[in-house]
């Protein structure tokens, strides 16, 4: 790990300030930051550690949002009963992601920070190749190991997974990101690759995420987090599907659903083709399975993750089957 | 190489001051130089979970922490865990009486991560203890045991 100095403002102004200079960086957790200066691939010259600004990590569960402060840790959020009573589908994606400690120290901030797994981004020494860490020096995943890469939203330069539970669910739910006074819809603070891979959100040096809002909802009451992986835990997702319903008085005509897909494309991936082909239908085993397919419209494989395209409609379907009590 | 930054830590109820450059994890801090080699180096990456300690009382690990970020907080080593009269903590005993290692390399995270996870409540079945202990691995594979010994311990509490 490259040396680095460290500063710990005493405001968040202060924060902003020091971390205007883009060789500086925010660390809050530090789970994602310090395991990349390792592996080489960040090299902050300023370090700028938020965990001890006040303020920031409050929780609060309103009558039409739940608002999370960008310093709880993933945690405390995961256990709070009233976001399992009002947002089920956060709750349990922060409970299956990373491990007991990781989600002691991540904070909700820096969660939609995480970047890549892609072993290729992640091994600059052995791969120089790579579009996101180097513009324009090509990338080495396609034509490499690609079983783990996304199958939607790709592009010629990039095919990395997003890697992140939290956020599929905030993208199906309609959640906001505050950064300061500004206000970024969770689905638009994810960029696509495009030819730009290396831009993955819309923040200028110095922008810190202070909150996550998220909507109140029936579908939001009524929802699940279904996440497929290659062991049972403290692994990251083959396919996942953060999915909400809302039945209409008649219990069977589907009146509202969200789904949002993990594990499968290059940013937390609303599905809303699934969404629009069931709003209105009769809620029923063949119908669903049927608009699941709808999830993978666009998809594009690069061979061994040619299965994500089978799995992630399966995924889709189980959890609307089961939100329904039908699975 | 940047300049060195004086730190207070506080680790097992003592003050310690030391003078580390600020990229210096706690884990490094710990084992190189304050002579608390209890907590293990593993895979460095964040990935294994030897290096688990407690930071106000939680299970974090030592190797993603910055020495720096924990100044003012309370930091426990499995060497702080013995009791006022020195002898060895509840779980050191199960994981004895249970034979929960083999090697023994990974076993004071898995100790750490054990006595955090009975605290918190996430010790209630065997199921329960196989997620919430999913982020300590055992190459060995003595998993069965680490469970019967947690879950020893989470009974003898409830």
């Amino acid at each position: 790990m490259r040396g680095f100095s460290y500063l710990r403002p005493g405001s968040p102004d202060e924060a902003r300030e020091a971390a205007r200079d883009p060789s500086a960086a925010f660390l809050a957790g530090g789970t994602t930051l310090l395991d990349l200066a390792k592996c080489g691939v960040a090299e902050p010259e300023r370090v700028v550690d938020i965990t001890h600004l006040s303020g920031l990590a409050t929780i609060t569960v309103g009558d039409d949002r739940i608002t999370l402060g960008a310093l709880a840790t993933m945690s405390r959020v995961a256990d709070e009963a009233d976001i399992r009573t009002h947002c089920p589908a956060v709750a349990e994606a922060l409970s299956q992601a990373a491990s007991a400690q990781i989600r002691n120290m991540a904070t909700i901030g820096g969660n939609l920070m995480q970047r890549t797994r892609c072993a290729y981004f992640r091994d600059p020494a052995t791969f120089p190749a790579c579009n996101k860490r180097a513009p324009g020096s090509g990338c080495a995943a396609i034509g490499g190991a690609v079983r783990n890469h996304a199958v939607l939203g790709v592009s010629e330069s990039c095919i990395a997974t997003y890697p992140g539970d939290l956020a599929t669910a905030l993208v199906a739910f309609d959640a906001v990101v505050h950064v300061g006074e500004r206000r970024i819809a969770a689905d638009d603070f994810f960029l696509l690759p495009g030819a730009t891979p290396d831009r993955e959100h819309p923040l200028e040096p110095g922008e810190m995420i202070t909150a996550i809002a998220i909507p109140a909802s029936p579908a939001a009451r009524r929802s699940t987090y279904l996440k497929i992986r290659d062991r049972q835990s403290y692994e990251f997702a083959a396919a996942s599907a953060a999915v909400g319903l809302e039945l209409a008085a008649d219990g069977r005509t589907i009146r509202d659903l969200r789904v949002a897909l993990g594990g499968v494309a290059t940013k937390p991936w609303r599905a809303r083709g699934v969404e629009d082909a069931l709003r209105g239908k009769i809620f029923e085993p063949e119908t669903v399975k049927r608009a699941s397919l709808a999830a993978m419209e666009g998809a594009v494989d690069h061979g061994a993750n040619r299965f994500k395209i089978d799995l992630a409609p399966r995924v889709v379907a189980r959890a609307i089957l089961t939100l329904g009590g039908l699975a | 190489m940047t300049q060195p930054i004086t730190l207070t830590l506080d680790i097992n109820g003592r003050t310690r001051t030391v003078a580390l450059e600020p990229r210096v994890t706690l884990l490094d801090a710990l084992r190189d130089h304050l002579a608390l080699n209890g907590t293990k180096k593993g895979c460095d990456q964040g990935q294994c979970g030897a290096c688990t300690v407690h930071v106000d009382g939680a299970r974090v690990l030592a190797c993603l922490t910055l020495a720096a970020q924990v100044e003012g907080r309370q930091i426990t080593t499995i060497e702080g865990l013995a009791g006022a009269d020195g002898g060895v903590h509840p779980v050191q005993t199960a994981f004895l009486e249970r034979d929960a290692f083999q090697c023994g390399y990974c076993t004071p995270g898995q100790i750490m991560s054990a006595v955090a996870c009975i605290r918190e409540g996430h010790a209630g079945s065997d199921a329960e203890i196989r997620e919430y202990m999913s982020g300590n691995l055992c190459r060995c594979g003595a998993y069965p045991h680490i469970v019967a010994a947690v879950r020893d311990v989470a009974g003898a509490a409830s």
